[in-house]
Formats: structure tokens, C-alpha cells, sequence
């Protein structure tokens, strides 16, 4: 249960992080807060040549306000965002999702951040954030880019964050008025990694309906439903052929799973019923 | 792999040391400072034995590296003799019969301390659910739910 040796650098800014990982030693990682890494050197699942440390630069631990969202340091603890430290753009849910984050004092450490970058589908903040549609900002060698969350994960642990990139802000839309969200995880135990996660979003200015599955096998299912007018009552009102999200559930690994196939979509009428309340 | 040069507090002492950048905080402080009241159980931040204060707020040491914590201020259950607030819990545990064998007892009592300072409406069900991540094999947690409990009812 001890971490194989590895070296560490900290990061004096983030030009600098940048060009440590394109440095060419041998297995770089970056370390945010270390909850998720840190079990992963213990147990070796992960065996890094140079650990590169983000989690103190200013860069990664500011917020700010930018037009229409606010852009949340990628190093923003956990504990940070549960305690309302960082201005919550969608009146709630952000604190609601960080304070089911495992325990506080994991949250104290785990990063938001740290959190998307790692890519568990288990983990809410993948799911919650791309129910609200937000954005990553990414710096790498040839500058800034952004990829939305819902499009983030490749797979379980993949996401389409380049080699030499760093993941520095989270951009949080602020939701319209009218929005409604829910969320709901099924875990068995407090604190316990999800087996199922739903989250919900209706904007009735647009008349959409995101419906999200995730504690899936890869990727979070993300679901667009055009829903005019107000929410109906139960999720299988609000959508027309239900089959499709069915269909989504066979592809990310349920076909054979009738357990993970319900508990996933009781997980997304639950979250549905929290958007209605 | 060199060792890497800290400074950093632990029990209000200031504390300059060479570590190497894969020993985790709990390593540090048993081995390096013989500061053995931190226990490890599970080594990878679920049973919470290891829970301690890192800039005044509960943290895994076990997965938290030593050499990230440079800078910091560490402390330990060693350093609560004279803690009001920690002196109530230790009445209490004893009280409560919160503690059989003790190994996760360290790690509850920061945990404790955490809930008590930060959360002085809590509830029998919120009491439970913050403890959630630190696990105690002898107990069955009722004793410990009431010490936390009489300590808030205790509490000014």
C-alpha cells in the first residue's frame, strides 16, 4: 500500500505546468488534490515518473465572472463549493452535487477540477456538470481551448484532454430564469461512489430537456428532448419513446443488466421528480 | 527521485525535513516525527483512521502527500490535550462508550471535532451521515452518534 517512487515538481504557474508535462520525462501526471491520484499511487494502479503539482497556483484558485457564467478555478475544493465560497450560478445545485462528494474530509482536498480531468463515471461532477452544460477551459502548448462537459469523456478514464494540456476553469452557465434542475445518485452508502446518477435540466425558454445518465461503463448518456411548454409529471410524459433512452442504456453497457438498466433509470426519474418539486 | 526539503507546522512546532515525494502525510508523521496516535487502516481514504487537521480542517493523511504539504499546518490528535472542545469529546467518548479497541478513534475524534465546530444544529441523521467515511468495527457507531450528540447539546 505505498506509492512507487516518483519524482515531484511544483508548478510555479501554469506556462510553467504546461511545459513540465511536455518536458518529455517519461510519465507525467498532474496532481490537483490528490484524492483520486493519491489511493491510485497506493494501490499502483498508477506508477508516475514526475508528479506535477497545480494545486496551489492562484491560477487554478480563483473564480471569476464571465459573460453569462462563472469561471471556477479548476483546483476549487469540494468543501469550497459546498460551503458557497464560489458564487453558484444555477441557485444551488452546485452546492447540492459538492456536498455528496464523498466525505468532507475528502472534499476538503478533491478538486473539481482534478475531479473531470480523472474522467470516473461514477463520479457527479462529469454528470452534473454536463446537465448544466458547462465548459472546460483547457491550456496547452498552443493555447486556450474550451470542450463542454457533456462531450468531455471518451470512455471510463478517457476524455479528450490533450497530452500537454491543463485543465484550468470550469465554466458554469448561469441559468436562465425558469430553469429547473434535479439530481439524483443511488449509491450504496453514504459517500459511496454512485451506482447510478441522473440529472435533469428543463430550460422552458428553449423547451429542452437534458436528461443525463451517468455510473455508467463509459461515458455519461446525455439526452436532448424537445419538451414545450411546462415539465409534465412523470419522465415518461416528458419523453415521446422512452425506448430511446433504453436504447442509450443498451449501448453503455446494459443490454445484458436489467439490475443497472433500472436502477439508471430510476435514478433519472428521481432526478426528474426533483426538477418538477 | 531526490528527497524534497519542507517546512511546515505540526502540533505547533515548526518542522524542517527531506522527504521523499512518494511518503504520504501518515508515513511521515508516524515514522519521521514518531507521532504514532495517527493510525492507518485502509491506506487508500475510506476508513478514515488517519483523519487529521491539515490548515484546520479534517483531511485523509494517508493520501495526502507529505512533500504537498509544505507550508501547512498539521495537527494531530497528540495536540488537543488542552482543547476545550476535545476535551468535552474525550468526557463524552468515555461517556458514550464510543471506542472499544481505539484504532479508529484518532480519526473519529477529528471527524467529531469537525461536526461539533462546523455544524452546531446537527442532527442524529446529519451526525450520521457526516460520519460516514470513517469506519469503526466495534462500536456499531451508537455510542459514538451520542457522544457527538451530547456534546452539541453541551455546547454553549
Amino acid at each position: 500500500m505505498k506509492a512507487a517512487r516518483f519524482d515531484y515538481a511544483r508548478a510555479r504557474s501554469l506556462a510553467h505546468a504546461v511545459e513540465l508535462l511536455g518536458s518529455g520525462d517519461g510519465f507525467v501526471k498532474l496532481l490537483a488534490g490528490g484524492q483520486t491520484l493519491g489511493p491510485m499511487l497506493n494501490l499502483r494502479l498508477v506508477q508516475p515518473d514526475l508528479l506535477v503539482d497545480v494545486s496551489k497556483l492562484v491560477e487554478t484558485n480563483l473564480w471569476s465572472e464571465q459573460e453569462g457564467a462563472i469561471l471556477i478555478g479548476a483546483c476549487t475544493t469540494h468543501a469550497a463549493i459546498e460551503d458557497g465560497k464560489v458564487p453558484d450560478p444555477t441557485g444551488g445545485m452546485l452546492a447540492l452535487v459538492a456536498s455528496g462528494i464523498a466525505y468532507r474530509a475528502v472534499r476538503n482536498r478533491g478538486t473539481i477540477g482534478g475531479s473531470l480531468a480523472h474522467a470516473d463515471p461514477a463520479a457527479d461532477w462529469l454528470s452534473a456538470l454536463a446537465a448544466l452544460g458547462a465548459e472546460i477551459v483547457l491550456l496547452g502548448p498552443a493555447g486556450e481551448r474550451r470542450v463542454k462537459i457533456a462531450e468531455l469523456a471518451k470512455g471510463a478514464f478517457a476524455t479528450s484532454i490533450g497530452d500537454n494540456e491543463i485543465l484550468r476553469a470550469v465554466a458554469v452557465p448561469c441559468l436562465p430564469k425558469g430553469t429547473r434542475w434535479g439530481y439524483y445518485k443511488f449509491c450504496r452508502k453514504a459517500g459511496d461512489f454512485a451506482e447510478a446518477i441522473g440529472a435533469v435540466l428543463h430550460d422552458p425558454r428553449r423547451g429542452m430537456l437534458r436528461v443525463v445518465m451517468g455510473a455508467t461503463n463509459g461515458a455519461p448518456i446525455v439526452l436532448d428532448i424537445a419538451v414545450p411548454g411546462g415539465l409534465p409529471e412523470t419522465l415518461e410524459a416528458a419523453v415521446p419513446d422512452m425506448a430511446i433512452v433504453e436504447r442509450a442504456l443498451d449501448d453503455h453497457g446494459f443490454a445484458d443488466d436489467p439490475y443497472g438498466k433500472a436502477v439508471h433509470l430510476v435514478a433519472a426519474r428521481r432526478a426528474f421528480a426533483e426538477a418538477r418539486h | 527521485m531526490s528527497s524534497k526539503s519542507i517546512t511546515l507546522r505540526v502540533n505547533g512546532e515548526a518542522i524542517a525535513a527531506a522527504v521523499a515525494p512518494r511518503q504520504h502525510l501518515a508515513d511521515f508523521l508516524r515514522e519521521s516525527l514518531h507521532l504514532t496516535g495517527t493510525h492507518l487502516g485502509c491506506e487508500h481514504g475510506v476508513c478514515g483512521a488517519c483523519t487529521v487537521m491539515i490548515d484546520g480542517a479534517p483531511a485523509r493523511s494517508c493520501i495526502t502527500l507529505a512533500v504537498v504539504c509544505d507550508g501547512a499546518e498539521i495537527r494531530t490528535v497528540e495536540s488537543f490535550d488542552d482543547d476545550p472542545v476535545m476535551a468535552q469529546l474525550r468526557a463524552a467518548f468515555t461517556a458514550e462508550h464510543a471506542l472499544q479497541c481505539g484504532f479508529c478513534t484518532p480519526g473519529m475524534l477529528a471527524t467529531a471535532y469537525d461536526i461539533v465546530t462546523r455544524l452546531p444544529d446537527a442532527d442524529e441523521a446529519r451526525i450520521r451521515r457526516e460520519l460516514s467515511g470513517n469506519l469503526c468495527r466495534c462500536t456499531g457507531y451508537v455510542g459514538i452518534v451520542r457522544a457527538i450528540s451530547r456534546v452539541l447539546r453541551e455546547r454553549p
